[in-house]
């Protein structure tokens, strides 16, 4: 059962988005994100969720997976709906209570809120669903590279990201192994207060940790063997191409954003 | 034949834990030739030095004393050492905690990526790899989908991929099952035969050394004996005491020597064990 995770939540399809180039999925991500919280019209956050559902249905992601990812956030868009709409006064007054006064403003603020984050989510999810997470490990890296003048560390960091993800199967099936064995021996893992339980993970984690060190020493060597000699002078097996197609969905994307700032300016 | 590999008198000690303690003299002067080509064993129980033999050879570790030279190339010269690792690759015991990479074909890329080879040349070199292997259909699987076998023959692909004249194996089927161990003793032959890499099989499971041409047996950081399989597996006496077992078919042979049957004591297939009773029997009867 453990070892049926999936790494992130990575969607494999065959679509136009999936064979984007990475690094201007993460581009566009980012520029959309902004455009969001930039954008104070309706029109903007109308702009914003034709976006989202032509990327949506251009990647062949069934829409119900990316609802299902807005659902663990609904306790959040309930909470700052709520906020905005009571929060906020200004423009007419729909309905009065005691302290409690709903106004235009109070509920055009909140409306636009929750639809910003569901926006917000639903973009962010749809990069990791069209993503691998080794593509996106790959992406970041490229993307980072300008850093490494500044000595930040960036072939390193991306190389860490690619052996954990490497290894978190290996773990996973690790863990259930010595669950097992706990287990075995009569460990109850299931019973007792939270305390309790905390406690019962300690002969878990002990062992966990001594064969990952182990792991590591090992794979240390056997990085060693091959030549691995930090990122200087490497060269990789896949690179990351872009071509037509994320050109023109980065044009489109700087289009909308320029759209929606000048539509701030023009209707403030 | 050219020796590939030369290590002189070499001496190594670990360093102790603390300045009162003595270091712990692991390998006490052992000279070997390995000729280009050849299929050797090196067996030896635990804690007889084999593993740390294994690792002088690519320069992980370095001989106290004594010199390892690798095709003319010193191991103490730090200027050739990605040349020395290049020629001379090295896969482990366990297949799981030396692949890098999220996907086959990454990994046996990796020593590529590594040394700069580009990319189109990558390309090939790693599907040529894979396929000496037999794992080219598996080459975008995550490695944790693969068997331990499978597991294996990739990380021996990450290291032929380099093209190394010779790959040093630390005990490479010991946490295998029985099919995965068929499969990466049939894998490390054919590399030998048809490619002609060299190889060093560290090993301490006699069946496996019987299949390779030389054997040498490693005891207390010395060497013990180098000799063919059938010459070093028939001297049975010798072998249970330094604590090694001989083939079953070896062994077998022998309790019936000292029965009083007269067979040939460089028996060390099952194959060759048949035959021979097959013929005892024929003549009693």
């Amino acid at each position: 059962m453990l070892k049926d995770i999936t790494l992130g939540q990575y969607f494999p399809m065959n679509s136009v988005v999936h064979r984007m180039d990475a690094r201007y999925k993460i581009v566009i991500t980012l520029i959309y994100l902004v455009m969001l919280f930039w954008g104070q019209q309706i029109w903007s956050l109308a702009a914003g969720l034709i976006f989202t559902a032509t990327a949506v249905f251009c990647s062949k992601i069934p829409p119900k997976m990316i609802i299902k990812s807005i659902k663990p956030i609904v306790p959040i868009l309930i909470f700052t709906g709520l906020i905005n709409l009571l929060m906020l006064d200004g423009g007419d007054v729909y309905w009065k209570w005691w302290v409690i006064r709903i106004t235009e403003e109070g509920v055009q603020t909140s409306v636009f809120m929750i639809v910003r984050i569901c926006l917000l989510i639903a973009g962010t999810s749809l990069l990791t669903y069209t993503t691998s997470p080794i593509v996106l490990t790959d992406a970041i890296e490229s993307l980072l590279s300008p850093m490494k003048k500044l000595k930040m560390p960036v072939h390193e960091l991306a190389m860490m990201m690619t052996i954990a993800l490497r290894f978190i199967p290996t773990l996973i099936e690790e863990t259930s192994k010595i669950m097992a064995a706990q287990k075995a021996r009569g460990a109850d893992l299931e019973s007792g207060s939270i305390v309790q339980r905390a406690q019962a993970l300690v002969p878990i984690l002990i062992p966990l940790f001594v064969s990952a060190f182990r792991r590591a020493e090992e794979l240390a060597l056997a990085m060693e063997c091959r030549c691995y000699h930090g990122g200087e002078g490497r060269t990789r097996l896949r690179k990351l191409q872009s071509g037509l197609r994320d050109y023109i969905a980065l044009a489109i994307t700087l289009l909308m954003f320029a759209g929606v700032i000048v539509l701030n300016a023009v209707l403030h | 034949m050219e020796s590939l590999i030369s290590i002189r008198d070499v001496r190594f000690a670990y360093a102790a834990g603390d300045e009162t303690e003595q270091p712990t003299e692991v390998l006490k002067g052992i000279s070997l030739e390995i000729q280009k080509g050849e299929l050797v064993a090196v067996l030896g129980h635990n804690g007889s030095g084999k593993s740390t033999l294994a690792k002088l050879l690519n320069a992980i570790l370095l001989p106290t004393s004594g010199s390892v030279q690798v095709d003319g190339m010193d191991t103490t010269d730090e200027a050739r050492l990605f040349d020395i690792r290049q020629r001379v690759g090295m896969v482990f015991q366990n297949p799981d905690n030396q692949i890098v990479a999220t996907i086959v074909e990454e990994d046996v890329a990796f020593a590529l990526e590594n040394m700069g080879v580009d990319p189109d040349e990558m390309r090939e070199r790693v599907d040529e790899a894979l396929k000496a292997v037999k794992m080219y259909d598996f080459r975008e699987h995550a490695p944790h989908q693969l068997s331990g076998g499978q597991k294996q023959r990739v990380a021996i692909a990450g290291i032929i991929a380099m093209r190394p004249d010779c790959i040093v194996l630390d005990e490479p089927t010991a946490m295998l099952d029985p099919q995965g161990r068929r499969e990466v003793m049939k894998t490390i032959k054919r590399l030998n035969r048809d490619y002609g890499i060299t190889v060093i099989l560290i090993t301490h499971e006699m069946d496996e050394a019987a299949q390779c041409q030389r054997v040498v047996v490693i005891d207390h950081g010395m060497v013990r004996m180098d000799d063919v399989p059938e010459k070093v597996f028939s001297k049975v006496g010798e072998m249970k005491q330094i604590g090694l077992d001989v083939p079953q078919a070896t062994e077998l042979i022998h309790m019936l020597r000292e029965a009083g049957y007269p067979l040939d004591p460089e028996i060390i297939t099952e194959e060759a064990c048949v035959d021979a009773l097959t013929e005892l029997f024929s003549q009693k009867s």
